[in-house]
């Protein structure tokens, strides 16, 4: 899009140029896709009208990747090459993943841990992008057009490197992100706009492998998150593994099980953990690949014994989150259930005697987050009508910090800040003539750094030699509206400076990404390069057009040598404007770019001190 | 232009009484306006302005709304830096009480009725702050002797978060 047009913020396209938005749950167990349509919020079916995509990718030799039932159907029979329950090793370590004890290969790697198929060795990130590219496929097929962007939501206590790697899937998966949106948030989009609803509610989300609780305020269009808690690797897997774990006390030691058996074992154990929703006792049956076989009737009462310590650490996670909202049960209107491990009668009755109300089940569990991002997709393609509005107030769910003297953590942004966020700290050094500083960047509560989980390490050098504690290095926390943190560091006597965003030890690089997605261009057929050299000419005079509109009126922002600069540039725009060489013209509106990237800045800026100072002029009118 | 201070970037008075009401309203007009939602199919450039505006408006609104914050943003925007690393003194009768105070709080680890004790009596000292503060900051515009208040009340303020933090989780 043309650099230098600001938008009107509230502005709506006229009918025909209606952007199409999807908004995309990525879950553990399923995953959605759902569109506003005729200005209804739908999950979008795929040609066999089945709206879940089970999260689930069978890795074939011969290259092909079938994703969702296909894939779930082989699961047993090839389950080292098949795929579940991606998410919970999104930016986790080795370490991490092995203690999850999923029967895959899993293969050592920087950042982040790799699973062996029949394919190669493929991150988290790559399986959970084929996921994603489905559904995509399925919402231009249903939709008939391309996608402007999509929001896709992660568990709200998703720590920096998880939002990093499901923001690198969704790249990956030719998406263009328009936010990363926390799913209790989104839930409480659909159900509070569907309710009018006013007043404090909680969010309890209990999926396949995650637990959230949101505190948020619903009052005249914001939606303000006040506090969030819960547990990235708590969900309806665990209640299945402890089902498997009582059912193979009762059979004789001394035989292993096979990988394809473990994947058999959890498998039958959903089934009767959601049979145990509707009934009373269900059955337990299973033969296992050496032919023993296990049968037992379970009851939901002896479950429900079973299941109690997790459901206690969910209502553990929810009093800590309403301690941190400082407010109290009563203050609390309706709490939302939102995943299908809400369907347990178990946990429905716990978080109502918590909370003391009956909890609101009205909206299906399954569909209820991919409805509210579908809803603010639209919102953020800027397609809403007049009148339908609402903002929201998000929080970050950890504290970060950084690593001081002894280990311990000297925390920068406290958990539950509102978002966007920039803080500043200044550090100095200890050493006589010290030129370099390193910087360690960590998220979590705890006091030591080695509780904490580290996110980025990255040096600042060039530090002018003067007296231990004479230096004055700023380090600035920024965390945008995505929960992304980027992090500088600044001498300030000297101006020295270093910046990263915080991803080099977890996901895949801007470089990485680029590669993989201009590889699979550079595949497409000569139509494809033609509408690319058509596209790039279109934005090469859109954008020498906008930035003459923006000279006419804010000329006065530049300097005379920024002037000459951007008049330099847009000479080199309008010279290849007709050219054929698609490089040629890409080159040049990378330079225009550019050369007005400064100049947008500051317009930008200046439009919205401009709006800001109207509206005091509004209030004394 | 006119929305360089936290103050005036809510159209509020640069006063320590504020009306809470009114900043909440404020900074959730103000919060709607720049927020990134508004501009999220704009230009990086545009998006990233954006940003840098609503982080500003959020950062604004924990200083104006926490009071001991507000007092010491507006002494700093008087010109006067509270020092907070380097000067440490402190008048004798505070120090003697700030002892005193390390001491129940040691107690109170083990000792629920001391706690209790020692939340009342760092709520009134936080009342009492507040007033003084008032005083010296809106009736008397001295901020120099704000600020020595300001610097006590951060004192205060912390003896009650370890206080906080010695709750059982």
């Amino acid at each position: 899009m043309a650099l230098l047009q600001i938008s009107e913020p509230g502005e709506s396209p006229a009918p025909h140029q209606r952007r199409l938005a999807v908004g995309i749950d990525l879950g553990t167990t399923n995953s959605l896709v759902a569109a506003v349509r005729s200005s209804v919020a739908e999950v979008l079916p795929d040609a066999q009208g089945r709206a879940l995509l089970p999260s689930i990718v069978q890795y074939l030799p011969d290259g092909r990747t079938p994703t969702g039932y296909e894939a779930q159907a082989q699961q047993t029979a090839d389950s080292r090459n098949t795929v579940v329950s991606v998410k919970r090793f999104m930016g986790r370590s080795l370490a991490e993943a092995q203690a999850s004890g999923a029967p895959y290969e899993f293969v050592d790697a920087p950042g982040m841990v790799r699973l062996r198929t029949v394919q190669g060795d493929l991150s988290p990130v790559e399986v959970s992008a084929q996921i994603l590219a489905v559904l995509r496929q399925r919402a231009e097929d249903v939709l008939g057009d391309d996608l402007v962007g999509a929001v896709i939501t992660v568990p709200a206590y998703f720590d920096d490197a998880q939002r990093q790697a499901t923001r690198d899937a969704a790249r990956l998966a030719g998406l263009n992100v328009l936010r990363l949106l926390n799913e209790p948030t989104a839930a409480a989009i659909a159900y509070g706009l569907d309710n009018a609803a006013e007043g404090v509610y909680a969010v309890y989300d209990l999926g396949g492998g995650t637990f959230d609780i949101s505190i948020l305020r619903l009052s005249r269009g914001v939606f303000e998150v006040i506090a969030t808690g819960g547990d990235t690797a708590l969900g309806g897997d665990d209640f299945d593994a402890v089902i498997v774990e009582r059912v193979l006390a009762d059979l004789p030691a001394g035989h292993d099980l096979t990988p394809g058996d473990r994947r058999a074992l959890m498998v039958t154990a959903r089934a009767v953990r959601e049979a145990l929703s509707d009934r009373e006792t269900a059955r337990y049956a299973l033969t296992l690949a050496d032919g023993r076989e296990l049968a037992r009737d379970i009851a939901r009462t002896e479950f429900e014994a079973w299941a109690q310590p997790l459901v206690e650490r969910t209502l553990h996670s929810a009093r800590n989150a309403l301690r941190d909202a400082k407010l109290a049960v009563s203050d609390v209107r309706g709490v939302v259930m939102v995943g299908g491990s809400t369907r347990m009668p178990l946990v429905r009755r716990a978080v109502g005697a918590l909370f003391g109300t009956e909890p609101l089940v009205d909206l299906n569990p399954d569909e209820v987050v991919a409805l509210g991002a579908a809803l603010q997709a639209n919102l953020l393609a800027g397609n809403r009508a007049p009148g339908e509005d609402w903002l929201l107030l998000d929080v970050i769910p950890l504290s970060l910090g950084l690593e001081t003297m002894g280990g311990l953590v000297e925390r920068v942004i406290p958990r539950n800040s509102t978002i966007p966020v920039a803080r500043a700290q200044e550090f100095t050094t200890f050493k006589d003539g010290q030129t370099a500083m390193s910087v360690h960047v960590v998220q979590g509560e705890r006091e030591l750094v080695s509780d904490c989980r580290s996110l980025a390490r990255f040096e600042l050098r060039g530090i002018p030699p003067m007296v231990a504690g004479a230096a004055r290095i700023r380090v600035t926390f920024q965390v945008d509206a995505d929960g992304l943190l980027s992090v500088t560091a600044r001498e300030q006597s000297t101006g020295v400076e270093a910046a990263v965003t915080v991803k080099p030890s977890y996901g895949l690089s801007d470089e990485e990404i680029a590669r993989m997605l201009s590889d699979s261009v550079r595949e497409a057929d000569s139509d494809a390069q033609a509408r690319m050299l058509r596209e790039q000419q279109v934005e090469a005079r859109q954008l020498a057009e906008s930035v003459r509109a923006a000279l006419v009126n804010d000329a006065d922002l530049l300097s005379d040598g920024e002037r000459a600069a951007v008049d330099a540039a847009l000479q080199g725009a309008d010279a290849v404007a007709a050219s054929d060489d698609v490089e040629a013209v890409r080159a040049a509106v990378q330079a225009l770019s550019s050369a007005t990237e400064e100049f947008a800045a500051r317009r930008m800026d200046r439009s919205i001190r401009k709006a800001l100072a109207g509206r005091k002029l509004d209030e004394l009118a | 232009m006119a929305v360089d201070d936290y103050f005036s970037l809510f159209g509020l008075p640069a006063r320590f009484g504020l009306d809470e009401e009114a900043l909440e309203h404020a900074w959730r007009e103000v919060a709607a306006q720049v927020h990134p939602d508004r501009y999220a199919t704009a230009s990086a450039v545009e998006r990233r302005v954006a940003m840098q505006w609503a982080a500003r408006v959020n950062e604004a609104y924990r200083q104006l709304r926490n009071p001991l914050l507000r007092a010491r943003y507006l002494c700093e925007q008087a010109g006067v830096d509270l020092q907070t690393e380097s000067n440490t003194a402190m008048a004798p009768a505070f120090l003697m009480q700030q002892m005193e105070w390390r001491e129940m709080l040691d107690d109170a680890r083990r000792d629920a009725k001391t706690a209790a004790a020692l939340r009342a009596e760092l709520d009134a000292a936080q009342a009492g702050m507040r007033k003084q503060v008032c005083e010296l900051l809106d009736g008397r515009r001295d901020y120099a002797a704000a600020a020595v208040r300001v610097r006590e009340w951060l004192f205060i303020d912390k003896m009650e978060q370890e206080l906080a933090a010695l709750r059982p989780a």
